[in-house]
């Protein structure tokens, strides 16, 4: 191991433990067992929910998904060849580095509760990531095609011909991993109020319906677990313009006349508007709410980036066969896929109705959830490598050969989720932790918008700087310059 | 690969064969030749070694390539998506030219190498135009189909300069011999002109 990789490990490892001795770890439990117990007794006796109303929220959540996804790839297709230009970048950069979930509660003050809500909160941020990721196909295409066509060729028709093309297999599967994600996202977003299996969900679980939330989530998983077999590549336009209609078919709810002028007029800071003195305003904001919700963001996802890592160095060797048997790794696929399938909020949501209110289950959700992903990931690319024929087997070989052979490429998957679990920590506010997103629920709430953008604008800041701090950070490391980790998450379901 | 001090004029109905060992500079004056073509603005088809096809489209969109610049835009859009069948014809009689039957709606990816280059050379026929420019145009055929697709570039282009390794394509196609050694033309002589001897010193 390089100097520098052990520095920054080190680092690691000192911000981890800085990191425990701030968490809250001990919230005021009701008794855990208790929860579990009942929860434990509605998995064993499941009881069917309304059926109507749960078959209606599965379809939703497919409608939004697939349209707030359509959307996204739509927009970001258009968005992929001029994202070399700085301004171009730096729009898909400031929308994807907003969450889902908080896109939704901006827009919620605009459009209000109806599917143009839902579909713009997967959309616009899937629009950034979506075309960042076309862009980097369209670079890594080969330009001899190009090269070949006649010299007056315009521009346009030499990316449709020759470009396009070549990508378009890798966008392709893209796209069906991120319908996943967008299930995901659509489950979420019922926890804020929009009517998808996430609402039902948190309604049975706050009744403790365990016995019909199981159900639920039952139905979530039979939706997105066998995504690949009913999402046909030829019926996807069919299955997009379905769930239009039945979202257009969805009740709106009215707003006031004149949402979108005065979400403009709140927005402006409130000193502005009253002319009042600006330092107060900034002080409330940003050292009574940003400060400690960054902090809070910062603490749990440092914590949970390490739990993710532990995780996944001892879990992916599960899904090697040569490590744990042909079944062993057939059972570990089948955990890892159940985990990673769950959204972390969901899983975050159910942990804390058990552990009670501190950064816990957050910790153990975000844990679970990315260290799943990255264990997924380093199994396959441990299933890639070649072995000498007497090679041992067993926890043998994955300490002798599997973790140090694909121990740059771990780090790196690391590192690079760690711009994700900053975005997730941030999110995991809404559910009563006190990071960024607490405060912006809060404000969201009393209706101060001016203070939910400034909010914002520091969380954006922060996942800049994290990704910014990763990217460099890989460098030094000199780690995966061979691990396409786009890609290769494209290429999960081909 | 460097040239140095070469220059070549090249008159309207030459067929010039570029001779001599790989790394000499054939390629590097074809691409010198390729530009000074472009700026003098006039139609060439251009084979280049690596054909330049998109291998995820079929063997019709790789031909009807050649004449994207024929057409605005939008036309160009609608021939990806769904070309008429008056181009489908088109394309279809000269894939039948260059011996490939009933394989213009395969994927460029589903042929095999030789299948691949007849498909370049198709692209080339297609195209039309005044000079062909070709580098190795006919590496991956045997050399009795070799010598018929050469043939054909020579009846459709009046103007053509081939890099070529056959000597015996070369004699049967050029009328005029360049020989490159090192980066410096070591031969220029009418086809007729050159004895067997003076183009194997190439290859010395």
């Amino acid at each position: 191991m390089s100097r520098q990789r052990r520095h920054v490990l080190a680092g690691f490892a000192a911000l981890t433990l800085l990191a425990f001795l701030w968490a809250d770890l001990s919230g005021p439990a009701p008794d855990p067992w208790l929860t579990l117990r009942q929860v434990g007794w509605g998995l064993m006796h499941p009881s069917l929910p309304a059926l109507p109303a749960l078959t209606y929220a599965a379809a939703l959540t497919v409608a939004f998904a697939l349209c707030g996804v359509a959307l996204g790839a739509g927009a970001g297709l258009l968005l992929a060849p001029l994202y070399q230009f700085t301004p171009v970048r730096w729009l898909c950069v400031s929308v994807r580095a907003v969450h889902e979930l908080f896109w939704a509660l901006l827009l919620l003050n605009i459009t209000g509760l109806s599917p143009t809500t839902g579909i713009l909160a997967i959309g616009l941020p899937y629009a950034g990531i979506f075309a960042k990721v076309f862009a980097e196909y369209l670079e890594e295409a080969s330009p001899a095609p190009s090269r070949a066509l006649p010299r007056a060729t315009g521009q346009i028709t030499r990316l449709l011909w020759a470009n396009l093309p070549q990508c378009l297999p890798q966008m392709r599967s893209y796209a069906l991993y991120r319908v996943e994600c967008g299930m995901r996202s659509s489950a979420v977003l019922g926890f804020i109020g929009l009517p998808t299996l996430g609402f039902q969900l948190e309604t049975y679980f706050r009744q403790a319906h365990y016995d019909q939330a199981i159900v639920v989530l039952a139905v979530f998983f039979a939706l997105i677990l066998p995504l690949r077999y009913w999402l046909r590549w030829r019926l996807a336009l069919l299955f997009i313009l379905a769930g239009a209609a039945l979202l257009a078919a969805q009740p709106v709810p009215p707003m006031a006349d004149g949402a979108w002028l005065r979400f403009f007029q709140d927005i402006v800071p409130a000193p502005i508007r009253l002319d009042q003195p600006m330092l107060p305003w900034l002080d409330k904001v940003l050292i009574g709410q940003a400060w400690p919700g960054a902090i809070n963001t910062l603490v749990l996802s440092q914590i949970a980036l390490a739990l993710s890592a532990l995780l996944a160095a001892v879990a992916f060797p599960m899904i090697v066969p040569r490590v744990s048997g042909r079944i062993g790794a057939a059972v570990g696929h089948g955990l890892l896929v159940l985990v990673r399938s769950t959204p972390e909020y969901m899983l975050a949501f159910v942990l804390l109705q058990v552990f009670g209110p501190s950064m816990l289950p957050a910790i153990l959700a975000l844990g679970l959830h990315n260290g799943a992903i990255i264990a997924h990931l380093m199994g396959r690319h441990a299933s890639t490598l070649t072995l000498r024929h007497d090679a041992p087997r067993g926890l043998t070989l994955w300490g002798w050969e599997l973790f140090p052979r694909l121990s740059g490429s771990f780090w790196a998957l690391c590192l690079y989720r760690w711009e994700i679990i900053i975005r997730e920590s941030a999110i995991m506010g809404i559910l009563g932790i006190t990071t960024l997103g607490f405060y912006v629920q809060r404000n969201v709430q009393e209706l101060r918008l001016d203070r939910v953008v400034l909010l914002l604008l520091v969380t954006i800041g922060i996942t800049l700087a994290v990704d910014h701090l990763s990217r460099r950070l890989r460098r030094t490391m000199r780690l995966g310059n061979d691990l396409r980790i786009e890609t290769s998450r494209g290429q999960w379901r081909t | 690969m460097v040239l140095t001090g070469v220059s070549v004029s090249i008159h309207a109905g030459d067929r010039i064969a570029l001779l001599g060992r790989s790394g000499a500079g054939k390629s590097t004056l074809l691409s010198a030749l390729q530009t000074e073509m472009d700026r003098a603005a006039l139609r060439v088809a251009h084979i280049p070694q690596d054909y330049g096809q998109v291998l995820e489209l079929s063997a019709f969109h790789n031909v009807w390539m050649g004449r994207l610049d024929d057409f605005g835009t939008f036309s160009n859009l609608r021939t990806l998506i769904w070309p008429s069948a008056s181009q489908r014809a088109e394309v279809r009689d000269v894939l039948n030219s260059v011996g490939l039957e009933a394989l213009d709606r395969k994927p460029v990816q589903d042929l095999s190498g030789g299948q691949r280059q007849r498909v370049a050379l198709a692209r080339a026929l297609l195209r039309g135009g005044s000079v062909v420019l070709g580098d190795e145009p006919v590496s991956a055929v045997d050399p009795a189909q070799g010598a018929d697709l050469l043939d054909a570039l020579a009846q459709r282009f009046d103007t053509g300069i081939l890099a070529l390794h056959d000597v015996d394509h070369a004699l049967r196609f050029a009328t005029r011999i360049i020989g490159l050694k090192d980066g410096r033309i070591a031969l220029d002589a009418a086809a007729t002109d050159v004895s067997r001897a003076a183009i194997m010193d190439l290859y010395a």
